[in-house]
């Protein structure tokens, strides 16, 4: 398991160097959300929108609260699974 | 590649969500088969929709100095089938709108369409054709995973532009500026969304063996 656990760590290597390259090479940019983005390009052909969302987070505060909880729901369950998985085999290499 | 609560026009909003609905049937159908002659499954699936939810909670930046976040569905569908991604898809999408005003209940249909529908496919598609030609195991799963996210936010731009064509350079003309928006920015996360996947299928084969690594 050698091989994999070393092809991992430069994978993982490589995803955060590709993630932070924008920051480490000062590309400049708003950093908006092209969500954003779109909808202000929508917003041009002066459309308005008919559906408001049923409810809001009240604040940037709240709305990342809820985002960290779906990447830790996520991230909590795939770490179960990954556990589970190395332990039944009862591979602890 | 949400499209914004109330952002597209009635008969489009209907028109996705008809056109989304048979997918999410019938991959509630074949997931209830699977589980049904395979419950060791189980693991791999929350494996799938676990990696899916933390992706797409990711807001990561982009050359374009702009902010988009990968949709980690290529796992699932390669690892589980793609039809089964329309469900895992549906349930990160309505966890968004309704929670994170991300997205939205009347374009929940087409943001099914477009990240859990045709990135899966796409992402399998390619997978297996990668495998065909030959290309290593990794490779393929490399190949896949970047091609369902990016695939999905060029459906996007689709159907941006045939909701709002341009006034004189028409569909084509829209699709270049949304494709501009989302597609651009989405390359690199697209390579970051492939690389993971690589990671978490390693892992899953390496110590579970039951997981179908060869396209």
């Amino acid at each position: 398991m050698a091989t994999t656990r070393s092809k991992n760590i430069i994978l993982l290597t490589a995803t955060a160097l590709l993630v932070a390259a924008p920051m480490l090479l000062q590309m400049p940019g708003e950093y908006g959300g092209t969500d954003d983005a779109a909808k202000d390009v929508i917003a041009e052909h002066g459309y308005e929108p008919w559906f408001e969302s049923l409810w809001s987070p009240p604040s940037k505060e709240i709305e990342s609260l809820l985002f960290c909880l779906q990447a830790a729901l996520g991230a909590g369950v795939l770490g179960y699974v990954l556990g589970y998985v190395k332990g039944r085999r009862g591979d602890n290499k | 590649m949400h499209i914004m609560e109330g952002f597209l026009p009635v008969a489009h909003a209907v028109g996705w969500t008809v056109a989304s609905a048979p997918f999410v049937v019938a991959g509630a159908v074949r997931l209830k088969k699977i589980l049904a002659e395979h419950p060791e499954a189980r693991l791999t699936l929350g494996a799938a929709g676990a990696f899916a939810f933390v992706l797409s909670a990711l807001k990561m930046p982009s050359v374009t100095g702009s902010c988009s976040h990968p949709t980690g569905t290529g796992l699932g569908a390669m690892t589980m089938g793609p039809a089964v991604m329309a469900v895992l898809g549906s349930i990160v999408l309505l966890f968004q709108a309704l929670l994170l005003a991300h997205g939205g209940l009347t374009t929940l249909g087409a943001n099914v369409f477009s990240m859990a529908v045709a990135g899966p496919w796409i992402a399998w598609g390619v997978w297996k054709l990668a495998g065909k030609v030959g290309a290593p195991a990794g490779l393929a799963v490399f190949l896949g995973a970047f091609a369902g996210d990016l695939g999905t936010y060029v459906v996007t731009s689709v159907q941006l532009a045939l909701a709002f064509p341009d006034a004189v350079s028409g569909f084509g003309g829209a699709f270049a500026k949304f494709a501009g928006i989302f597609a651009l920015t989405q390359i690199p996360l697209a390579v970051a969304e492939g690389l993971l996947t690589v990671v978490v299928v390693n892992a899953l084969a390496a110590r579970h063996g039951k997981v179908e690594v060869k396209a």
